[in-house]
């Protein structure tokens, strides 16, 4: 399957309106059945009545799986270090090398995370930090090893693709050996972070130091082709257009073409508090433009399994209604989080709370691990 | 269209010809699990009436005392004469709370057994000489047949007085749900029974004042109960036809505990569309931010509401300091509810005169 898939045009904007919305709907000929292309594309993204949009997607929701099930997991996202030498525009959360705010925990801190997360029945942690160059290659390996052994309980969904970057540089060997000897270690998922928007000329815009959309791919592609399963996220809502949107998701369902190694597609919206990139929002994107980029994406990228709906970043009330958009996954508890938090963005939930949300939506709750096996249903 | 619960397809048949709709197609709308279907219906609704304009009123809301006499076992705020945190305002207070810039000031207050109706009617006058560009939109047709219990005030000759003092509008509160047994179940049997409140939005009306209706949902209501209370809306409407806005009222437990939680969003969702499908003959179905929050209101904005409420100015708006004006601050926070659906925010009064289309 698409391996070689030709140049993706871009279309004219005034393709986008070529065969109007009808009054009451969707434009006409948007196709079941078959793949989207980029002018459908946009049409969802910009034009398209939201709650056709909705429809459709809650459609392919139940075609995938018909089962009223919604899936969360119970988890913990930790960080080890908050030092990095990347800078990104949208990041409130790291400090340089030497800053006085600047912290990095020893590999018995994080496992000590790792035990206060298991205690709660978390079986899920999603580790991964700031770009440390003081850190030594054995310092991650190590956190994996120990936790399989330690915690057989928790799944390490540790160090994101640019994560994996610096460890390769600063072991001085090519990523791809990294992933093997993560993979020698016990690791088997890796988190979708760090894609902001797979585009160029975003990358370049907020995140300069990160590489273009080829550095998070390409972990992605040679960590699938090991097995490794992983997700795909998208932080929206800052300078991007709608091609840069369409860019990312071209970019995501090609690769999962090639390995289906994508558990789940994860959007959420910018948080600008407290980051360089806040003075140059102009646009808040809220609840509508959110059900709009997860339904579309749930239409658009076909060869996904599951489209989380993120309670966390775009609040409960929204989630809840993300349910009737297309999405199958509540997403977790996340016990500790501190990225959003140096945004002053805090939002905190129960097991409880999650199971009693998804049931008042009308879906029966489900916990399940981090590759998506049902644990339990409530 | 396409549902993906099939009982909708002849109602659409039936909406998109411009029918009525029947007490059995109400109760389909609320049972159904196909919210966005139900959504699509009254999206199509509002967009035929309104296009993608949203309403909102520079407001303020003036509550002049909570001493009430009743005890209605979903009311967090009323308290009894003498008790602790009851309070009474004086009428240079009202007035006081009032700025120019406001365009409608909503008063609504407990039945308070001492004050009379030459009270209000008073309070009315001040604020009308004191603000005369400032709408008063004021007192339930609970409140007004409290002066006829209390002082045996007909209401008709109440709303002349008030009206001639200053009276604009009504506000559509006190209708709770239109049901004897929920009346008996949570003690507000003492309040305008449904068929005196239609009655007294009757006469209000017929002499010209316009009239907002709403209903308390979410607590122990059932769906035939709520069915039931917009069917009887739509027939006063039918017979007086003076009905601005339909206000859905979301039940708040943080005060008082008939369930253990909020109705959740797809229900309040599903609420307002099934309201902007049964009430036909209604210009306008409001989404109220202060009882539903920023995010369910701005969804609700594609499930058939076209009002948001207004700024509802209060104490601590006024104070904010800075270059934005009090109400700037405020229409900030509309603007950004009503344009992340994508809609355009039109600025209007208590009549829903356009002040300023925020293109």
């Amino acid at each position: 399957m698409g391996l070689s898939s030709p140049d993706r045009r871009v279309p004219e904007a005034s393709e986008a309106s070529e065969g109007a919305p009808t009054p009451n709907g969707i434009r006409e000929h948007l196709p079941t059945g078959r793949r989207l292309d980029r002018a459908e594309g946009r049409h969802l993204l910009t034009d398209a009545p939201l709650l056709e949009v909705g429809a459709r997607a809650a459609e392919a929701r139940f075609a995938r799986h018909p089962e009223k099930v919604v899936t969360f997991v119970i988890d913990s996202n930790p960080n080890y270090t908050n030092v990095c030498v990347t800078d990104c525009q949208f990041c409130a959360f790291y400090r340089k090398p030497g800053d006085r705010e600047a912290w990095t925990l020893t590999v018995d801190e994080v496992l000590a995370k790792v035990e206060s997360a298991a205690t709660k029945g978390a079986t899920t942690v999603l580790l991964q930090g700031g770009h440390n160059p003081a850190l030594p290659l054995d310092y991650y390996l190590t956190l994996v090893r120990e936790t399989r052994t330690r915690f057989p309980q928790v799944t390490p969904h540790f160090f994101t693709a640019s994560e994996i970057h610096t460890m390769a540089q600063v072991a001085g060997l090519p990523f791809t050996d990294i992933l093997d000897r993560l993979w020698d270690a016990g690791q088997r998922t890796i988190p979708g972070g760090g894609a902001e928007v797979l585009s160029t000329r975003v990358r370049t815009r907020i995140a300069p130091k990160k590489g273009g959309p080829e550095s998070w791919l390409e972990v992605h592609r040679e960590a699938h082709r090991r097995g490794f399963k992983s997700t795909a996220t998208m932080m929206y809502g800052h300078v991007e257009t709608v091609d840069d949107l369409l860019d990312h998701f071209d970019a995501i369902r090609e690769l999962q073409d090639m390995f289906g190694g994508f558990t789940a597609f994860v959007p959420w919206s910018f948080k600008p508090g407290n980051t360089l990139l806040e003075k140059w929002i102009k646009q808040y994107k809220g609840p509508n433009m959110y059900l709009r980029v997860l339904a579309a994406a749930r239409l658009y990228l076909d060869n996904f399994p599951h489209v989380q709906a993120s309670w966390f970043s775009e609040g409960k009330a929204t989630g809840q209604i993300a349910l009737h958009f297309g999405a199958d996954d509540w997403g977790g508890t996340l016990f500790e989080e501190n990225v959003h938090k140096a945004a002053e963005y805090v939002n905190t939930i129960s097991v409880d709370e999650i199971v009693t949300l998804i049931r008042e939506a009308g879906f029966t709750p489900a916990q399940r691990t981090t590759e998506y096996e049902i644990l339990r249903t409530y | 269209m396409r549902f993906s619960d099939s009982r909708l397809e002849p109602i659409w048949d039936r909406v998109r010809a411009g029918e009525r709709l029947s007490r059995e197609d109400g109760l389909t709308l609320f049972q159904s699990d196909d919210l966005l279907g139900v959504g699509r219906m009254a999206d199509h609704v509002k967009s035929r009436r309104e296009g993608d304009r949203v309403y909102f009123v520079i407001n303020r809301h003036i509550t002049p005392t909570n001493v009430c006499v009743l005890s209605c076992a979903f009311c967090g705020f009323a308290r009894k004469p003498g008790e602790a945190g009851a309070y009474e305002h004086t009428i240079e207070d009202m007035v006081a709370m009032v700025r120019d810039e406001t365009r409608e000031v909503h008063i609504v207050g407990g039945h308070h057994p001492d004050w009379p109706f030459e009270y209000y009617e008073r309070m009315i006058q001040a604020i009308h000489a004191a603000h005369p560009e400032v709408q008063i939109k004021a007192l339930t047709a609970a409140e007004v047949d409290y002066f006829w219990r209390r002082w045996k005030i007909e209401p008709k000759d109440a709303l002349t007085r008030l009206k001639a003092a200053g009276l604009r509008s009504m506000p559509g509160g006190g209708a709770e749900i239109f049901s004897p047994r929920l009346a008996k179940l949570l003690k507000y049997t003492g309040k305008a029974d449904p068929e005196r409140w239609c009655e007294i939005h009757g006469i209000a009306h017929a002499l010209g004042i316009k009239t907002n209706a709403t209903m308390l949902y979410g607590h122990v209501e059932t769906l035939a109960e709520r069915v039931d209370h917009l069917l009887r809306l739509r027939e006063q409407q039918d017979a007086s036809g003076g009905f601005v806005t339909f206000i859905p009222l979301a039940y708040q437990t943080a005060a008082t505990k008939l369930v253990a939680r909020q109705t959740p969003p797809a229900d309040s969702l599903k609420t307002i569309a099934a309201s902007r499908l049964l009430l036909d003959n209604f210009p306008h179905v409001e989404a109220y931010w202060v009882t539903l929050g920023e995010e369910t209101t701005s969804v609700a904005l594609h499930f058939g509401a076209d009002d948001v409420n207004g700024t509802l100015e209060d104490e601590r708006i006024q104070h904010l300091s800075g270059a934005q004006t009090p109400a700037g601050v405020a229409r900030e926070q509309l603007f950004r509810m009503i344009r992340d659906a994508g809609k355009i925010p039109v600025e209007r009064d208590a009549l829903y005169n356009v002040i300023n289309v925020w293109a």
